[in-house]
């Protein structure tokens, strides 16, 4: 407990010195908080290899000494991605964040409060401390997305987000007083049989659903997610879309584990969310421009997947099938893992590519892999793995789904699992489409704008962490067998005779095919022979001699064929002139992919209710007497019907 | 037990000769049927052998634009697929490496493959490269699904994730409860194998207009040894995905070795079969291959839903 506690003090007071400091300030905050990842993580590796959990008590009797920390086995499986990705985050914003604009000092003090609310939710114990933790980080994230206040883009996300956070809070408050009202007490634990199936079990499942569905980004409340990934400087958005989101996930494994028998259709609910999650998520993800905002839509699509592991492993506890459950289980909780890993490895690659071009639409880059080979090798680990393509950690995760799901689908005639299947299958392709169109149109070709000609690679502190987090997909994704008891003590919270996923017999079998795979590419790679000293020579271009940058395939053309495909979901908004005569005049073509919960439902219905409250305007005169008028009538009225 | 463990090498050794130096012929073979339909005499059956021969002692050229993600399209396509290979089972044999759950890790693997292979032709910064990576993704959306639901049928009708047990259901041999799933499954898969090694009437490999199309333009720029590697991967697809249709026909036969015959007998005839797909028929417009596709992902969803019920 003493480590733990701190490594959270030491993350809280990572940014103060920094205040004080003339210099060195970024590297201060980054030695605390590399400082309090290994305490940290040394704490919760304890604690998954078996050893005793530790928990902190309030001292008073009076109170009956309520528990308010305990760092059990799932608190310590998240604790291990909270501390490692800010410790690489904090490093990474040294040289990152140096813009004069935004204020260093500032979003390091946040960063690290940001990181101790993080640290202290995961293990939170009692109602209260899990509260003021939520809302201590939805605070010091909302401080973090709004650093380029200048920018009245950046406000406009800061305040979207402000505004999801607290809708989800509202409902956690509800939520955890009707806990408290049938336990009688403010301590998080074990609720009484029954409690799921009554009416008040019901309520309260549906509003810890908004709740955590706001912050996990769930469609359709995932409004606030694609603006404020944007717009926060690259290693916050790395944290929010690792972590942040993932503290939704985790207080819905919370709830799991506290309720004994949920009904079934709790885990139905759960695969329809995370169907829809994935699938819409990365379909989203495939119109947009944006490469922050494209990653962010992949976070919603990976929140999906873990939805869907969520769900099959509860379907698979409320129908009797422990194998089931312990597979899907495994698999959500290994993939909360990995995706805090690739993701938070994306986003730091594309802040670099951000640092070096200054834009993040993809129509302006292209050739990076020339002039950042680090970045642009940091970057296709990440696609690699969040394709859940073999041999990176992204695969194992979604492996364990779908074994789960085709064991399911061996077991019993339950239709579901059929759809999991298919949606992970979906996923995987619209993802690998996806990324080929992100990598492929950023790193690849030549530059097609003078920014990105003129790209330099990023700094060494800002690669290495970068590097830490590739080198941490590679050890899962090739020795799994490493992290099966870890997750197998993790996965035994969700409930007794689950069995342990260590056991498989595929796990060391990946190991060796990844080996194999490694092997044979060094061979063919090996007789391919040293490439000879590239001549100056063209790309066969089918006959023009001399190929422009402007005529390479877009990120849109590259799209176009799927997002023309799927027009019936996405609603792609074209602008394109006709061009007429023999001589037309220069036209100009545009195409979005607008939001469809924010940009399609809720901003005109939003203008419409404040049209209609517009009308009201008619009484706001503005004159002192109109208004002494209005107190009059009032006062009157209640005097009658005082009278009457 | 001195028996089987022979037993096992020997079908180890088939396999990796199998898998080494049989999947150029069929390429061949489906050009001779082509031509013979057509009347001419066509390019002898060994072409593919002699053109890999060729390119392996040519010098590659490579565009200033390129950089290391070139070659790794080629050298990673194939070590994909070999990686593959040693999960599917040829014939009645056994695959080398069977364990739960292998079927996914096939299926991504395959994926792999065409991850470097796309990002292979973007990294030339050609248009027309360009726009046959954006087709093969974009129709790859659809064949996985069809491929899936392949699989969720057969994992329903067998009880078993690994693909050696799946594809053992002699179901089709035998004339049980299975061989109207079975049918649309090979109706399904026959769709995704003609449209994921290219052919006829999803893709045409003897095309001449670049603007036309999928998979050869990928790889347009490549010379010399990644083009034989380009070649070879391309054949041992056919090798690898056409397992899985003639395992699924195959009979268990008395003896090992018929069980081999049989199987490369298969393998002939479906190259037979695509031959003469070929020559029967022209490639459709671009945007009717979704729609073909989709048949292939009914076929297979119609084969999960008989086991259903």
């Amino acid at each position: 407990m003493t480590f733990y506690l701190v490594a959270v003090l030491l993350a809280a007071l990572s940014g103060f010195p920094g205040l004080f400091l003339v210099r060195r300030g970024g590297e201060v905050a980054g030695g605390l908080l590399g400082l309090a990842a290994l305490l940290g993580i040394g704490a919760a590796a304890r604690v998954l290899l078996g050893g005793p959990v530790p928990e902190l008590c309030l001292p008073a009797q009076p109170l009956g000494s309520p528990g308010l920390l305990r760092l059990d086995p799932i608190a310590a499986w998240f604790l291990i991605p909270v501390l490692l990705l800010s410790a690489c985050g904090a490093w990474y914003g040294i040289r990152y964040w140096e813009d004069p604009h935004g204020s260093p000092r500032r979003v390091r003090l946040v960063f690290g409060l940001l990181v101790a609310f993080l640290a202290v939710l995961v293990a939170a114990a009692h109602a209260w401390i899990f509260l003021l933790a939520w809302e201590g980080m939805a605070i010091a994230a909302f401080f973090l997305v709004i650093t380029e206040d200048r920018l009245p883009e950046t406000r406009r996300a800061a305040w979207i987000y402000l505004v999801s956070t607290h809708t989800g809070t509202l409902c956690l408050f509800a939520a955890f007083a009707l806990l408290a009202g049938v336990t009688g007490h403010w301590e998080l634990g074990p609720l009484p049989q029954g409690f799921a199936a009554s009416g008040v079990g019901t309520a309260a499942f549906v509003l810890f659903m908004i709740g955590f569905g706001f912050k996990a980004g769930v469609m359709p409340l995932h409004l606030w997610l694609p603006p404020a990934h944007a717009a926060a400087p690259s290693h916050v958005s790395s944290l929010m879309s690792g972590i942040l989101i993932k503290m939704g996930i985790l207080g819905l494994v919370r709830l799991l584990i506290w309720v004994p028998d949920p009904p079934l259709w709790w885990g139905e609910l759960l695969l329809a969310l995370g169907v829809l999650s994935g699938v819409l998520g990365v379909t989203f993800a495939l119109g947009q421009h944006d490469l922050k905002r494209l990653l962010a839509y992949h976070s919603i699509e990976n929140i999906g997947i873990i939805l869907l592991g969520l769900g099959l492993g509860l379907a698979g506890r409320t129908t009797g099938h422990p194998i089931v459950a312990a597979l899907g289980f495994a698999g959500a909780l290994l993939h909360v893992l990995n995706h805090s890993l690739f993701k938070g490895l994306l986003f730091l690659a594309a802040g670099s590519v951000v640092h070096a071009t200054g834009t993040r639409n993809l129509e302006r880059m292209g050739g990076l892999g020339r002039s950042m080979p680090w970045t642009s090798g940091a970057f296709l680990a990440g696609s690699w793995a969040i394709c859940g393509l073999p041999p990176l950690n992204g695969f194992v995760s979604e492996w364990f789904i779908y074994l789960g799901s085709f064991r399911a689908l061996a077991l019993s005639r339950w239709p579901w699992s059929v759809g999991v299947l298919t949606a992970l299958a979906l996923i995987g392709a619209l993802a690998l489409a996806c990324f080929a169109k992100a990598f492929g149109t950023v790193f690849l070709g030549t530059p097609r704008s003078p920014a990105s000609a003129g790209a330099h690679e990023a700094p060494l502190g800002m690669r290495l962490p970068m590097g830490v987090l590739a080198g941490a997909c590679l050890l899962i994704g090739v020795f799994p067998v490493a992290l099966a008891p870890a997750l197998d003590r993790a996965v035994a919270a969700f409930g007794p005779g689950l069995p342990g996923i260590s056991g498989l017999a595929g796990l060391p079998m990946l190991t060796v095919l990844a080996l194999a795979l490694v092997a044979l590419a060094l061979l063919l790679g090996r007789w391919l022979g040293r490439r000879p000293a590239p001549g100056n020579l063209p790309t066969w271009d089918c006959g023009y001699a001399q190929p422009v940058p402007r005529a390479q395939y877009t990120a849109s053309s590259f799209a176009d064929g799927l997002v023309t495909g799927a027009r019936w979901v996405l609603f792609p908004k074209v602008l394109a002139a006709r061009v007429r005569g023999l001589f037309p005049k220069p036209a100009h073509y545009e195409s979005h992919v607008p939001d469809p919960v924010l940009d399609r439902a809720l901003d005109p219905a939003f203008r419409l209710g404040s049209r209609g409250i517009a009308a009201l305007h008619v009484f706001q005169t503005g004159q002192l007497a109109i208004y002494l008028l209005y107190v009059l009538l009032t006062l009157l009225f209640l005097l009658i019907r005082m009278v009457v | 037990m001195s028996q089987s463990l022979v037993s096992t090498v020997v079908n180890l050794i088939l396999h990796a000769l199998t898998v080494l130096l049989l999947p150029p012929l069929i390429p061949g073979l489906i050009a001779k049927v082509k031509a013979r339909m057509a009347g001419r005499t066509g390019p002898p059956v060994l072409q593919l052998y002699y053109d890999l021969a060729k390119l392996a002692r040519k010098e590659a050229v490579f565009s200033r634009t390129t950089t290391w993600v070139f070659l790794a399209g080629p050298v990673g396509t194939v070590a994909a697929i070999l990686v593959a290979s040693l999960l599917v089972p040829f014939g009645q044999t056994a695959a080398p490496v069977t364990f739960e759950g292998d079927v996914i890790l096939f299926a991504y693997l395959l994926g792999l493959a065409r991850f470097l292979t796309v990002l292979s032709a973007l990294d030339t910064g050609s248009a027309f490269e360009g726009m046959g990576a954006a087709r093969e993704v974009s129709f790859s959306v659809l064949a996985e699904p069809a491929l899936f639901f392949g699989f969720a049928a057969l994992a329903k009708a067998t009880g078993s994730l690994s693909l050696t047990a799946m594809l053992h259901t002699h179901g089709l041999a035998s004339g049980g409860h299975l061989s109207g799933p079975l049918i649309l499954i090979l109706a399904g898969w026959g769709i995704v194998y003609l449209a994921e090694n290219a052919r006829i009437p999803v893709d045409d490999p003897n095309t001449h207009l670049e603007l036309t199309m999928i998979h050869e333009v990928m790889v347009l720029d490549h010379s010399g040894r990644p083009f034989a590697l380009v070649l070879y991967g391309a054949s041992l697809k056919l090798v690898v995905l056409g397992a899985l249709l003639v395992d699924l026909l195959l009979p268990r036969l008395a003896q090992p070795w018929m069980d081999w015959l049989a199987f490369f007998g298969g393998l002939g005839l479906l190259a037979g079969v695509v031959g003469l797909v070929e020559s029967s028929m022209a490639r459709f417009r671009m945007t009717k291959v979704p729609q073909f596709l989709l048949v292939g992902v009914l076929a297979s969803g119609f084969a999960f839903l008989l086991l259903l019920v």
